[in-house]
């Protein structure tokens, strides 16, 4: 069984809901990723969502995008957020996603790319710009490695495409909180209640939900609602401006969620 | 395409495919390209510069003496009669030149919707004159200060606008890129450059050109002109900025120095570096300053049936002062690439050849940026 779905699974026999912090890979260094990653796993992560630096974020909000310029800065490329992957794998069993655009997978190779990364320790990618009407290769390779391929929904998603995601999606489902960009105000109201009851009545895949949750409060609302909590920017932000205060940041989630 | 804009995508598709259909729609549309766009635009035959290269005959499509300057307003003018079709209350676009920010801008102020245009910084200061016609027509300009702070960081932003606003807004994608429909609604707006070309140059000429040249930013206004003779014998030139120089990097060619891949919702050739970053581009034009090409354009090319070459920064400095001289037009920047190719091999043709060359727009929003080129200054003392 893949991590993610194993997480998940003892998750659900706890009762309890699984914590998702995403970290831009590389910024400021792949060194500096490497130990927050252990630092992510000890502070109670379910699952580590890993950020790829790409040149053009369309769907991300400033404060990931400077990240993935400071990790440009830095040299960080796909492939060696995979070979930091396989470096991880030595010291952290933690069930690792890639977030990546989908030009770098493209250039890649959509094949070579899915064999590198399950073969470094990969359990799963997200390609926030990939739709899955466009992603059948990526799924079939995917499939044949045992990675996860998680789509996102969004409150815009029509009936009809809340099927087609639910179907293309393993590992969990992302559900997209807000109409907009990564790191936007939140307001957890009764139209995203009814939203993600919504989605989960009609899949019985894991639904994690992101965008915008900043804090310990929020983080608890959705972890009601839904099976995950997703929290990036937040994280992202605190990481770069005052690392010190990181730690008791990421305790602080755990503990809401 | 972020999932968050598939549905409005695909309500776009239907409610552009209706339209289509439509015969009120279209009475509207060409109604408005003659009373208000002043369409059709005339074909010019260029006397002076034809004796002067001693080659084929050179006519120009006057898309610049379209309102507005450009042939944007073909387009920008449909789609918010599209924006209004749909109930939207309020339009948004990316521009580089800012012609089609002007464009989009008209076309809001016309039918009485809430207009917001994207532009980078650079580009900002290079088409000031732009910045202030939209203003003037009642848009908000937001400066984009991120990346390269030129057109793909302006259309990033306007797709993170429409991420966030979808609901109430339509994105007037200003050249025939972007996810599907845009291209095909970007091209069917602009196929009517071409379609008054093919009439025009047989009423002058009793026959179809032997060539037609047009330069390729994202690729609207030679995809335009280029639609109505893809079953003809007729060659066709797509022309690129060329910068100063394919080997010193600082280009906007494609076709050139690019290759395969997906960017802001479209497979196409991008200027990208191998881990798949896609790369800055220079042009001395804002409107060709981009990384990456309207998806119809490679495929054109990969058929044979297009060719696509290059201008320089220089070359193309050059044609502008040229036609201004020789036929008392001043021409964009941008057309000034496609001049500069006509330039090149109107002489090698034969005095029996007809080349047409798509004059896209005006060149009166380039004046001070050429004056600064040239050293000169504009301000009185």
């Amino acid at each position: 069984m893949n991590r993610i779905e194993a997480a998940f699974r003892r998750l659900k026999g706890l009762g309890g809901k699984a914590f998702i912090p995403y970290i831009m890979a590389g910024d400021p260094s792949l060194e500096a990723t490497e130990e927050k990653v252990l630092l992510l796993e000890k502070c109670g992560a379910d699952i580590v969502e890993l950020g790829v630096p790409f040149t053009d974020p369309l769907a991300d909000g400033p404060t990931i995008q400077r990240a993935a310029e400071r990790a440009l800065r830095a040299g960080v490329t796909l492939t060696r957020v995979i070979g930091l992957v396989g470096q991880l794998r030595q010291k952290s069993a933690v069930p690792l996603v890639l977030m990546t655009y989908y030009n770098p997978v493209f250039r890649y190779g959509i094949e070579r790319f899915v064999g590198d990364a399950s073969n470094a320790g990969v359990d799963g990618l997200i390609v926030p710009d990939l739709p899955p009407d466009e992603a059948a290769d990526l799924i079939r390779f995917s499939k044949r490695k045992g990675l996860a391929t998680i789509f996102l929904l969004a409150p815009t998603s029509t009936g009809e495409r809340m099927q087609k995601v639910a179907k293309a999606s393993t590992g969990f489902i992302y559900y997209v909180s807000m109409t907009g960009i990564t790191g936007s105000a939140l307001s957890v109201n009764d139209s995203l209640r009814e939203s993600i009851a919504a989605v989960r009545a009609m899949t019985r895949k894991p639904v994690a939900v992101g965008f915008g949750i900043s804090n310990p409060g929020e983080a608890k609302d959705i972890a009601e609602l839904a099976d995950g909590v997703i929290v990036g920017s937040a994280i992202v932000k605190r990481l770069h401006e005052s690392p010190r205060s990181l730690e008791e940041f990421l305790c602080g989630l755990r503990k809401a969620i | 395409m972020p999932e968050t804009l598939m549905p409005a995508l695909l309500e776009l598709e239907k409610v552009y495919l209706d339209s289509r259909k439509d015969r009120e729609f279209r009475k509207e549309l060409a109604h408005l390209a003659k009373t208000y766009i002043g369409r059709p635009t005339p074909l010019y035959f260029a006397k002076r510069l034809t004796e002067q290269l001693g080659g084929a005959k050179l006519y120009f499509k006057r898309e610049d003496l379209a309102h507005t300057g450009a042939h944007k307003i073909n387009n920008a003018l449909g789609q918010a009669l599209l924006a209004e079709r749909m109930g939207k209350k309020r339009v948004i676009a990316e521009t580089g030149a800012g012609q089609h920010g002007v464009a989009t801008a008209t076309g809001a102020a016309f039918t009485g919707l809430e207009c917001e245009i994207y532009m980078g910084s650079v580009d900002m200061k290079r088409q000031g004159l732009n910045v202030f016609r939209m203003k003037l027509l009642g848009a908000r300009v937001r400066e984009v200060s991120i990346g390269s702070q030129t057109l793909k960081d302006a259309i990033n932003e306007a797709l993170r606008d429409w991420t966030t606003n979808v609901r109430t807004t339509h994105y007037v994608m200003g050249t025939v890129f972007g996810p599907h429909p845009f291209p095909l609604i970007v091209r069917d707006f602009q196929s009517v450059i071409g379609a008054e070309t093919r009439k025009q140059v047989v009423e002058a000429e009793g026959r179809l050109p032997s060539c037609l040249i047009a330069c390729v930013g994202g690729g609207s206004n030679a995809m335009g002109l280029f639609s109505a003779f893809l079953k003809d014998k007729v060659a066709m030139i797509g022309v690129e900025a060329g910068g100063r120089g394919i080997e010193s990097g600082e280009h906007a060619a494609r076709f050139a120095g690019g290759s395969l891949g997906v960017f802001q919702g479209t497979k196409t050739y991008l200027l990208q570096d191998d881990a798949g970053n896609i790369l800055g581009t220079h042009s001395v034009s804002a409107g060709l300053d981009y990384a990456a090409v309207g998806p119809e354009h490679p495929y054109l090319r990969d058929i044979g049936r297009v060719r696509y070459t290059y201008a320089t920064d220089d070359e193309a400095l050059s044609a502008f002062e040229l036609l201004s001289r020789t036929e008392g037009i001043i021409p964009a920047l941008e057309s000034s690439h496609a001049v500069a190719e006509a330039v090149k091999l109107a002489p090698k043709m034969g005095r029996d050849e007809i080349i047409v060359v798509n004059l896209s727009g005006r060149g009166d929003k380039d004046v001070q940026q050429v004056a600064a080129i040239k050293g000169i200054g504009l301000q009185a003392e």
